[in-house]
């Protein structure tokens, strides 16, 4: 496993937080020291064991192709930050 | 007074018409006027919506309907992060500024049409992150048993307002331990179904191979009604389990004599409050009386549960909480393109223990760490949710303390997260396992004179089974009589 060294600033960017200088540093401290404890999970033997993603996996949960009634485009809308035409509104991104 | 009954009391005298619904809301809003500004379990509430929700209810039973309806008439408050449709749905931050929902989630609808008056959004941590409500943007709650401490978390306002008849019932959910810790802190009874019972549709998730909504009541029967009521595969939830619902409150009074319970000899290890101690050794030793026959049992990768947990669910959380973006939703901070609006929403917007977890969970999820961290911690979730497995071939139920301290004070450990995490260490793996658990008051540290709770576990879809021995174990005490002194 890794050395519990964290490379906040590149972290943060991945999962999109802008983080101030402080917040960043203290955050890598207090991550440095939780991936200390979770570097105990080496110890155990996981050889030849299946992961588990879900305790009890169904599979192929499916329904029929069928139109259903769902969420108005008005319900969808009411909390939007900014709306218009029926559309949500975001800054540019493509120049 | 009526807002400290049970359902099973209420429904009894509103059927009778010896009381209308709207008296019994007006008692629960009246406690509300009264204990709110010591105890803060609710983000919001509103007396109108309750009320004409309670003449709908009396206008009902005024015409003798809702024989159909178990719960005609009664008050149930709801831990603010599951959607009632045009309630406000903040999951206990600040980012969602001023939404709120278009849909009621499966479990509301469900309680709904059983006659439920659904009122009120509880305070809880951020996102369901946190095990003392600290975490909540909207302040902390208060323990009912003592205002200078915690009630738990994250579910910390759900337990509250129960302990303090600011309502009937409540509704939690369950992650980590988020409705036993704060129901054993508070002196109530908390449940988290078996992964699969409720349907998680408007459950805004945490992690979502984790997460289970689930009851806060008074005594046991109350939580075996409420389970029978939200129980059920729902076509909405890919995840809801297909296994038919059982009548929970026909097998009650079934007694626990033939039953095998286990003691996880892991679990009484060094940090357990001695009077917590004492309490469940008491507690086991009375099931022993009642019947039941008491089994050591071994779940030898119990020391490894918080870990791999904090990898887990910070690593379903990075993905479940992606969609705060500033979009479709969201206080949302300008920037100059999508990106920069992304990172400053969510900058400004998620508080600290939340951040501190999305970035764990995004590190332990990228390139080149995946396999040392996720893969290797559900490779360990396995050999966790086998242990209990090859337990239940030995015992009908597993029997601990809940938590290994009463309510401690606020701001004890909101400076260590590590600390904070390490409260979790007996509910954690219930979660991780997908089995049934829940918290009973079994006795109080004293002075202060603070709850403790017994949690019983149970088999996949054995909710049966820890249900009848909590009941009778209940019935047999009098700790579920026991309330706070509020003034």
């Amino acid at each position: 496993m890794a050395a519990a060294e964290i490379d906040v600033k590149y972290v943060a960017h991945l999962a999109r937080i802008a983080l101030s200088p402080e917040e960043e540093q203290k955050l890598g401290a207090q991550l440095g020291n939780i991936l200390g404890y979770i570097e105990k999970l080496n110890q155990a033997d996981v050889a030849d064991v299946e992961p588990t993603a879900h305790a009890f996996p169904l599979v192929n949960v499916t329904r029929p192709d069928e139109t259903r009634p769902s969420m108005s485009n008005e319900d969808a809308l009411r909390n939007a930050p900014a709306k218009a035409n029926g559309l949500f509104i975001v800054p540019k991104i493509v120049e | 007074m009526l807002n400290q009954l049970t359902i099973s009391e209420l429904t009894t005298r509103l059927a009778k018409r010896e009381v209308s619904a709207r008296e019994a809301v007006q008692a629960c809003l009246d406690q509300i006027g009264l204990v709110e500004s010591q105890i803060h379990a609710f983000i919001i509430h509103s007396a109108a919506d309750a009320l004409a929700q309670a003449d709908a209810a009396d206008k009902l039973l005024a015409t003798g309907g809702g024989a159909d309806k178990p719960l005609l008439g009664v008050p149930i408050a709801v831990k603010d992060v599951l959607a009632v449709k045009d309630q406000p749905l903040n999951c206990g931050s600040k980012i969602l500024g001023k939404f709120t929902s278009p849909y009621d989630a499966t479990a509301i609808q469900k309680l709904k049409a059983a006659g439920a008056i659904i009122f009120g959004r509880l305070n809880m941590d951020e996102f369901a992150m946190g095990s003392s409500t600290e975490n909540s943007a909207f302040g902390a709650t208060r323990n009912p048993w003592d205002t200078a401490r915690i009630p738990g978390g994250s579910s910390g306002g759900s337990a509250a307002a129960v302990a303090a008849d600011e309502c009937i019932a409540s509704l939690g959910t369950d992650t980590g331990g988020s409705i036993r810790q704060p129901a054993a802190l508070c002196g109530v009874v908390g449940m988290k179904p078996s992964y699969g019972r409720i349907s998680r549709y408007g459950l805004v998730a945490f992690a979502s191979s984790l997460d289970q909504i689930g009851p806060f009541t008074k005594t046991i029967r109350d939580t075996a009604t409420l389970l029978e009521v939200m129980s059920g595969i729902d076509p909405l939830d890919s995840t809801s389990m297909p296994q038919p619902v059982p009548h929970y409150t026909g097998t009650l009074d079934n007694g626990v004599k033939g039953l095998k319970l286990g003691l996880p000899k892991e679990y009484m290890i060094g940090g357990i409050d001695p009077e917590v101690k004492q309490a469940v050794d008491t507690a086991v030793k009375h099931l022993e009386k009642l019947g039941a026959e008491i089994v050591e049992v071994s779940l030898p990768h119990t020391d490894y549960a918080v870990a791999t947990y904090y990898i887990i669910a910070t690593a379903e959380a990075s993905a479940n909480l992606a969609r705060f973006d500033g979009v479709r939703y969201c206080a949302r901070v300008d920037g100059k393109d999508p990106i920069e609006m992304y990172g400053l929403t969510r900058g400004a917007g998620f508080g600290a223990e939340v951040k501190r977890r999305v970035i764990l969970g995004t590190y332990v999820l990228s390139s080149g760490y995946y396999d040392a961290y996720y893969l290797r911690a559900q490779k360990v979730r396995t050999l966790i949710r086998n242990d209990f497995l090859k337990a239940f071939e030995k015992v009908d139920a597993i029997v601990t303390p809940t938590t290994p301290t009463a309510a401690f004070k606020l701001g004890e450990k909101s400076g260590d997260p590590l600390q904070m995490y390490l409260s979790d260490i007996f509910t954690i793996s219930c979660n991780l396992a997908g089995i049934c658990g829940l918290s009973l008051p079994c006795g109080f540290t004293k002075s202060p004179k603070l709850p403790i709770g017994l949690q019983l576990l149970g088999k996949p879809f054995g909710e049966e089974t820890i249900l009848r021995i909590a009941h009778t174990y209940e019935q047999s005490t009098g700790w579920h009589k026991e309330r706070p002194t509020l003034k």
